[in-house]
């Protein structure tokens, strides 16, 4: 039911929407697409990983050769993290002790953002265009969920949840990370944090023309985390009752064992 | 997280719990917190260890007999009770954002109080062996209102006849700590055994090891499975450490004087509580935090 009634309304924004934008900009005669491109779709990640750079390969097509000689074409590239309901809470002091008083989730906000662009990705497009297709830091889509009334507060824990992301690692921007390496190809790096999330990344490239965004292409990125410690982790949240009586068998061994090693007769 | 850092710290809480007889969760969990450790994985690595550092002293008591079956069952019970109920609330207080606070709250609470107590007892025995005087720890035949109550039943081993109402209360309540805080609780169970339902001091230790042992093994698996929160790693370098450094604190215990040592053990409690207390009141670098809710998609 709920995803009937998505789908109806984002048919209706789609109708809504499409001629509107027809009539404020002036058409592509020619379609420029991007193409990009990666050696792996899987990237094992031992536990001594301290970060890594990932280098995507990509293609204008169907580019206008002015423009492309006026470096009039902007391209980002993203790596976002999966998704996930995030709860940001604030402290406040309550009788002299620090309380966790307000909070707010978003609602499927990546958990972690690494971008790379041709330049500043501010100086690329207008703001409500990167809004509406929530490219680079400051754009990511954050929709609280629930009602908060006024929205005076949403704002505030946006504003920190970006930051705290940001000193945490999670949230990486690189202005000039993506390279032109001849007329249409380019070369993007994206950064790997060292604390990158387990589990399905998506490699998202978007082409801008002039301020106006064109097209954009994604792809998954797997980030398979590898080792004993990436073992036991998963076990804990597959099998988790197993786990337990293991711990539990474990400790009754320790202490069985010490008792007969150390016993003083 | 140093490998090192934890051995030590596993090392000096078993030394300590070696000397003074007691399991040691109450410092481990706190130690971990200062040790940057997640609190919700402290307390459930906490309770995960005390198995370990009770078992070796269950085992004796189960051989020698020193211990009531029955009476320890009914505790059980209430321990069971009471573990089942403290997970609920500690995924409750977890969903709530408030489960960090509940913790540093009540240890703060039962250290100082705990402290508190064996500082005055250690420096009232300090002053009785300066004194001469023998200690009195149960009077026979004297009965308090625990004695008035209804439900009674006959526990042929400690020799009393007793209402299961406050053994079921007492079993309960240490269940609850040992979900919420990955404490055993001995040190609190053995003392109310005695003052309270006067129970014979014989008996006490091995009957209140023995729910302590089924009693954390059970929040043990209860974290686990309802919370993830079990760090098998780290609980098992604790575990190591602390049996080995136990071995050691029981030597040295049995040939230094108690009562010194015991008030040493209770500013120690008291500094860790401290600690903690003034953590709170402090105002915190970082006023936000985010948590991830895990409905990934």
């Amino acid at each position: 039911m709920r995803t009937l009634l998505r789908a109806i309304l984002a048919v209706f924004v789609l109708a809504t929407a499409a001629p509107a934008g027809a009539q404020e900009d002036r058409r592509p005669e020619i379609g420029e697409r991007l193409e990009i491109g990666m050696s792996t779709d899987e990237i094992a990640i031992a536990s001594d990983f301290r970060g890594a750079d990932l280098t995507i390969f990509g293609a204008i097509e169907g580019y206008d050769p002015d423009l492309l000689a006026q470096a009039k074409y902007d391209i980002v590239v993203a790596l976002e993290g999966p998704k996930d309901n995030q709860t940001v809470r604030r402290k406040e002091r309550v009788l002299g002790i620090w309380v966790n008083r307000h909070s707010m989730t978003f609602e499927l906000a990546p958990e972690s953002y690494s971008l790379s662009s041709t330049r500043d990705v501010d100086d690329i497009a207008p703001v409500a265009v990167l809004n509406s297709i929530g490219v680079g830091l400051q754009h990511i889509r954050l929709d609280p969920v629930g009602f908060f009334g006024d929205g005076s507060n949403v704002s505030e824990f946006r504003t920190a949840f970006r930051r705290l992301k940001e000193t945490g690692g999670y949230f990486q921007r690189h202005p000039g990370g993506v390279q032109f390496i001849s007329a249409s190809l380019f070369k993007a790096t994206v950064r790997l944090p060292a604390n990158v999330p387990n589990g399905t990344h998506v490699v998202r490239a978007q082409l801008f023309r002039d301020g106006v965004f064109i097209s954009e292409k994604a792809m998954p990125l797997r980030v398979v985390k590898t080792g004993l410690e990436q073992m036991i982790s998963n076990a804990a949240f597959n099998n988790p009752v197993s786990y337990g009586v293991l711990s539990v068998i474990l400790a009754v061994l320790t202490g069985w064992i010490a008792s007969v090693v150390f016993r003083r007769d | 997280m140093n490998i090192f850092i934890i051995l030590g710290m596993g090392a000096a809480v078993g030394f300590l719990s070696g000397m003074f007889g007691v399991g040691g969760g109450f410092l481990i969990t706190p130690l971990l917190i200062f040790y940057n450790i997640p609190p919700i994985v402290a307390v459930a690595t906490g309770a995960n260890q005390v198995v370990a550092s009770s078992i070796s002293g269950a085992i004796t008591h189960f051989r020698r007999g020193s211990l009531d079956i029955k009476l320890g069952t009914v505790l059980l019970v209430g321990g069971l009770l009471g573990a089942t109920a403290g997970i609920w609330l500690f995924a409750l207080l977890r969903r709530v954002g408030q489960l960090d606070l509940v913790i540093s709250l009540l240890y703060v609470l039962l250290l100082s109080v705990v402290g508190v107590l064996m500082l005055f007892e250690s420096v009232r025995a300090l002053r009785r062996a300066a004194k001469n005087e023998p200690v009195n720890l149960r009077k026979p035949g004297h009965h308090n209102w625990v004695h008035g109550l209804p439900l009674k039943m006959r526990f042929k081993k400690s020799k009393i006849y007793l209402s299961v109402i406050p053994v079921v209360v007492l079993g309960f309540s240490i269940g609850i700590l040992t979900s919420i805080m990955g404490v055993g609780g001995g040190f609190i169970m053995v003392p109310a055994m005695i003052y309270l339902l006067r129970i014979p001091t014989n008996v006490v230790v091995g009957t209140s090891l023995f729910q302590i042992i089924f009693v954390t093994a059970y929040t043990t698996v209860m974290q686990a499975a309802t919370n993830n929160s079990v760090d098998i790693v780290l609980a098992f370098i604790l575990m190591v450490a602390g049996v080995i450094g136990a071995q050691y604190g029981v030597r040295v215990g049995q040939r230094l004087r108690g009562e010194q040592l015991r008030a040493l053990l209770a500013m120690l409690v008291l500094a860790v509580g401290m600690r903690l207390a003034v953590d709170l009141v402090l105002t915190p670098e970082e006023i936000y935090s985010i948590v991830s809710e895990g409905v990934r998609r």
